[in-house]
């Protein structure tokens, strides 16, 4: 077996990022960012694990319209914590702190990021913000909804809102100094020959969504701190008794928050981009547009916070505006998926298990950001805000979308992480029950929301009641096929098949090196002389570029 | 509430009509692109599938026409659907004036709703058919949200402001509303029945257990104990300006500045008097922050406004002088 | 601890290590603004809308003293600006002696702070269940750092603010909220920003600054600069508008 010493597999490096160094010394003070991803690795599952638990008690407590399993109490504190957890513990660090501190130094051709030591000090602020989060949960529970809307959390919640919000508060500092540590990485340390329009996607997308996290991230800092800070002391920026103003605080949260959901996506497309092209063996189609469309998700995506608040009573005025930047947000993504679309079209296309997370990304996401205009239109918002529609559309985005690139985007790596290969057959049996399961789940909730019933809900008209069972269904389904890549990943990382360098083979720098890679992560600078994607001009991959599908129409071929 | 489509509720309001038929609209139009999407997946999967192993795509990767394409007409449906969304909301929003109000009032964990002649209900609201209804939605703590899915109209009820609904029920029969905005423990039960009748029906439950006084009733009685009426004289000679047909009439202040009174003008008026000062008259007003609960500020909101028909003093009054003909 | 000077792990050239620290400085402090841009909005819409409570406010504010505390740190920033051409130009002794007069000019600036905070501490005007804007006219007593002729000028404000603004005390509380809020935030930064003054101190009469290395002036530096900049925001928001004396 390959995990012996004396019989290791040639393919296999002697030398490498994992086994350099030992101890957990070596581990806990590592400023290696590949090291650092898997310690993310290991805390955002844990937040993930703890996330998926509050599901389950909310989808077992909604097999009836009238509540047997948890008190009404409990129940509010099931679906808040819930959400914090998954959003701020579990969807905006994972495919960023995971697979971008990974690969972005591998695929820009640097040894590691621009700031080693931040990138550590980032995980240990994550792992205090989320201490003071658990915290919470453990000592009251937190029952104000995610988004914490004032006066209830600040005034009226009976449960351990301080904590909490200090909790998100020190994490969004780990956010805030990723993004920094990303953006300034991709400007000052690529290797020689790698322009700008050289990078992969991956990178553009990171790119992208560290802007969003350096300009958003403060501003729910601050407003967290309001929050905290009426919540205990009793200062009134947002009790209307004292003279302050609840809508304000929805403005301040929404600012940061709906650029939040361009934090979590964005990545995803950026694991999606990387994906297609390589199991079609083709050039990304449009290159230049699906990175011009990822920034302009990430401008525009500023501008349109208060659709969350079209019912306030704001003005109609403003009303009519946040709509009409909500509608154009939607165009980058509708590019993009086109562009992905069309990326298969005279490819040489593989069903491997992240291609199938790739096809369920695309089927998924444009479900859930085509029922995003739906909520976006003013018209039908006031029917539909603040019903399970809502809760579908975010879930369809959220985990059709984020978590199937961020599955996707670790089956594909998984062999330049650990060296092994995860077992093939069983992968693509676990892709297609969480695709069959999530539908089951969240489908039937766009039925329900535009029947009517209200989000956050402990009890329910019977009315709504085989809607809600069949939800469950699904997700019991959908949490098998979750359980099941925890388990054989972790199996492959030890006694996986061995990988090689380039298993794929895909284009990317960051396979250039071997699998595992050294520390150093090349032993040589690289320098870079190809276009991305490019399988014609790259006798390195062992391909067989004498032989292609009809090409199509001349126009378009460069 | 046996639905007529599936998937859809009743609909029982103006409102209703309109807007299924632009969900529909949008439907179609993401069915569309959903069903276009998967079949060219699926039709690349099976054409472009790999024949051997080393085998590797064509260099096609760019095409302005499609680019181009694929963003304008994306832009151009994602427009078409704002503009008509815009018009159903702007029409939402902009109540007409012929409604007849009913104050609701919303706390933790339960809905106070007030008709018109007093009756007062508790999670019920009963109105007649083919009415224009408006709702003066205020809370008594955090957020809340007044939800009719029959209607197809919700409206966040926010504490320190006032905000409203409107409304016409098409259809007889009983709807649920809920409340739509998370507020603690009992959200999920604070909600209740719109019972829609016809006006006759309507007028017997009114006046039906009339033991309550009217809004305006109980609002000319405030008026007098609260002492208003010793500065608001009628006929305009007092300390304040007379509130005869001030309701819904353009207000001019001190300080050159405009107004139209309407419902959060008159609350302003009690709770925050120095805010704004007609013009011609001393900022003299003494607050009734603390004195007077919401209900009683509902109260006299409806005496006010039942004084917009009378008439207006020539000089004393709030109101700017009715446009003349002459300039 | 890598020496000051060398070159880091993940870096070619000095010239690389340099652009990165001075790219990653800037785009913390791009950070910064937005944070404190939440504070500053939330003050403006307030300061908006109780424009009475939050002048009354600003006028219990020592024009004097916080005039003053802006000279101060606008010299600091001289000083400051000094180190780091003194490390350019290699004058190494320059460097300590700039660092310290800025570090004794913050700590100045930290001793007015503590001057206003105590006085305010001392009026009621902290906000929390004893705040009270009435404090020193209805009790002389308790204020006895305010003669007869300011209490009775103040007493007259305080009276026609009332009439205007029936909830004045509650809505001053909200502007004391955001002037511990803010100051509160700035003096945070500053107390960070000498602490790292004193690192440089250590490292400078070391000797380690040179002209091919002085990149942590430069970007403490910057910090410091910032740091300043939101006082200027500061005082003009919270001292000078509305200032009727």
């Amino acid at each position: 077996m390959s995990t012996q010493p004396n019989h290791r597999d040639p393919q296999f490096p002697e030398r490498h990022y994992l086994n350099e160094t030992y101890g957990i010394r070596s581990w806990l003070l590592t400023t290696d960012h590949k090291r650092i991803a898997l310690l993310y690795l290991a805390s955002v599952t844990f937040f993930f694990f703890v996330g998926g638990f509050f599901a389950m008690m909310i989808r077992l407590h909604l097999l009836t319209p009238s509540g047997y399993l948890l008190s009404a109490d409990n129940y509010n504190r099931m679906f808040t914590m819930h959400g914090v957890t998954m959003v701020f513990f579990f969807l905006i660090p994972s495919i960023p702190a995971i697979l971008g501190n990974f690969l972005i130094p591998l695929m820009v051709g640097a040894k590691d990021l621009a700031f080693p030591k931040i990138n550590l000090l980032s995980w240990y602020i994550y792992i205090v913000g989320g201490a003071f989060t658990l915290y919470s949960m453990i000592n009251g529970g937190l029952d104000t909804g995610w988004t914490f809307y004032t006066p209830f959390s600040t005034v009226y919640s009976n449960s351990a809102v301080a904590p909490a919000v200090v909790g998100v508060f020190i994490t969004g500092f780990s956010s805030i100094l990723t993004g920094l540590n990303f953006l300034v990485t991709v400007h000052t340390m690529r290797a020689p020959g790698m322009t700008w329009f050289r990078l992969p996607l991956f990178v553009w997308t990171h790119y992208a969504t560290s802007i969003v996290m350096i300009l958003g991230t403060p501003v729910i800092a601050i407003t967290l701190a309001l929050a905290a800070m009426e919540r205990l002391f009793g200062l009134g920026f947002f009790n209307p008794a004292m003279g302050g103003d609840p809508i304000l605080f929805q403005h301040l949260f929404w600012f940061y928050s709906h650029p939040a959901v361009y934090i979590m996506i964005l990545p995803s497309m950026g694991v999606i981009s990387e994906l297609i092209p390589t199991f079609a063996r083709k050039k990304l189609f449009g290159y230049h547009f699906v990175a011009a469309a990822s920034l302009a998700i990430a401008v525009i995506g500023f501008l349109v916070w208060a659709h969350h608040m079209f019912l306030t009573g704001q003005s109609t005025y403003a009303a009519l505006a946040f709509s009409f930047l909500t509608f154009l947000v939607a165009v980058p993504s509708a590019i993009k998926v086109f562009n992905w679309v069309a990326t298969l079209f005279g490819g040489s296309i593989s069903f491997d298990t992240p291609m199938l997370y790739a096809f369920g990304f695309l089927g998924l996401f444009l479900i859930g950001g085509l029922t995003g205009l739906f909520l976006g239109c003013l018209g039908v918002d006031i029917h539909i805000h603040d019903t399970y529609f809502v809760v579908a559309h975010f879930h369809y985005i959220m985990v059709g979308g984020a978590v199937m690139g961020y599955l996707g985007g670790l089956h594909f790596w998984w062999p330049k992480i650990t060296g092994r290969m995860y077992p093939e057959w069983l992968a693509r049996i676990a892709a297609l029950i969480l695709f069959v399961g999530f539908n089951l789940t969240f489908f039937p909730q766009f039925v329900l929301g535009y029947l009517g019933m209200p989000r956050r809900y402990h009890v329910y008209p019977p009315e709504f009641q085989v809607y809600n069972v069949m939800s469950t269904a699904g997700a019991s389904i959908l949490a098998v096929g979750y359980l099941l890549p925890m388990i054989y990943l972790t199996w492959a990382a030890f006694f996986g098949k061995v990988a090689g360098d380039n298993p794929w083979p895909a284009t990317g720098l960051e396979w250039k090196t071997a699998s595992p890679p050294p520390t150093e992560n090349f032993p040589v600078t690289p320098e870079v002389t190809w276009e991305p994607y490019d399988f014609h001009d790259r006798p390195d991959l062992g391909l067989d570029v004498t032989h292609m599908p009809e090409v199509a129409p001349a126009h378009g071929d460069d | 509430m046996q639905s007529p489509l599936p998937f859809f509720p009743e609909q029982a309001s103006n409102f209703a009509e309109n807007v299924d038929i632009l969900f529909l609209f949008i439907l179609v139009t993401c069915v569309f692109f959903v069903v276009l999407v998967a079949a060219l997946v699926t039709f690349a999967s099976f054409r472009y599938k790999r024949k051997r192993t080393g085998e590797v795509g064509d260099t096609v990767h760019s095409n302005m026409v499609l680019e181009v394409g694929w963003t304008l007409i994306p832009l151009i449906l994602a427009i078409g659907m704002f503009a008509w969304g815009a018009a159903v909301y702007v029409n939402f929003r902009t109540a007409p004036k012929d409604t007849l109000d009913i104050y609701v009032v919303g706390k933790q964990w339960m809905w106070k709703l007030q008709q018109p002649n007093g009756r007062k209900e508790i999670n019920e609201l009963h109105v007649p058919v083919n009415r224009n209804i408006k709702l003066i939605l205020g809370s008594e703590d955090v957020i809340h949200n007044f939800y009719v899915p029959a209607f197809r109209v919700k409206m966040d009820v926010v504490p320190g402001r006032y905000n409203t609904l409107w409304f016409r029920p098409t259809k007889i029969g009983k709807y649920h509303f809920f409340c739509s905005q998370y507020c603690g423990t009992n959200h999920a039960v604070m909600g209740g029945w719109v019972t829609v009748q016809d006006p006759a029906d309507y007028a017997a439950w009114l006046s039906d257990e009339g033991g309550d006084v009217t809004p305006v009733a109980a609002g000319e009685k405030l008026f007098t104990q609260l002492a208003c009426v010793t500065c608001h004289l009628a006929n305009g000679t007092g300390r304040g300006p007379s509130l005869n047909g001030v309701y819904g009439a353009k207000v001019l202040f001190a300080d050159g500045s405009s107004a139209i009174a309407d419902e959060a003008y008159i609350r302003e008026s009690i709770l925050q008097p120095k805010a704004k000062i007609v013009a011609g008259f001393q900022p003299v007003m003494p607050t009734f922050q603390g004195l007077v609960t919401e209900e009683q500020i509902l109260n006299l909101t409806a005496y006010i406004k039942s004084l917009q028909p009378q008439p207006v003093p020539t000089k004393g009054a709030g109101v700017a002088p009715a446009p003349t003909g002459k300039k | 601890m890598h020496r000051t000077g060398e070159l880091y792990g993940q870096f070619k050239t000095l010239e690389q290590q340099k652009d990165t620290a001075s790219l990653g400085m800037w785009i913390f402090l791009v950070t910064e603004v937005m944070f404190f841009g939440g504070i500053m909005l939330a003050y403006t819409l307030n300061r908006h809308v109780y424009f009475t409570a939050f002048a009354m406010g600003s006028n219990t504010l020592s024009l004097a003293l916080g005039g003053f505390n802006t000279i101060v740190l606008l010299a600091s920033s001289f000083t400051m600006a000094m180190a780091v051409w003194s490390s350019q130009t290699g004058k190494k002794p320059l460097i300590s002696i700039f660092l310290i007069l800025t570090i004794a000019l913050g700590f100045v600036f930290f001793g007015v702070k503590y001057v206003e905070y105590s006085q305010k501490f001392r009026h009621h005007l902290v906000p929390g269940k004893s705040f009270n804007i009435f404090y020193c006219v209805n009790n002389p007593a308790g204020c006895p750092d305010m003669d007869a002729a300011e209490l009775a000028t103040e007493r007259e404000e305080l009276d026609k603010a009332q009439a205007q603004d029936p909830d004045l005390n509650a809505h001053a509380q909200l502007y004391y909220s955001a002037y511990f809020g803010m100051t509160g935030l700035h003096a945070l930064h500053m107390v960070i920003g000498a602490g790292l003054l004193f690192w440089l101190l250590k490292e400078s009469k070391a000797g380690r600054y040179t002209p091919q290395w002085n990149t942590p002036v430069d970007l403490v530096g910057l910090y410091w600069h910032f740091v300043d900049i939101v006082w200027i925001y500061l005082f003009p928001l919270l001292y000078l508008i509305d200032r009727h004396k």
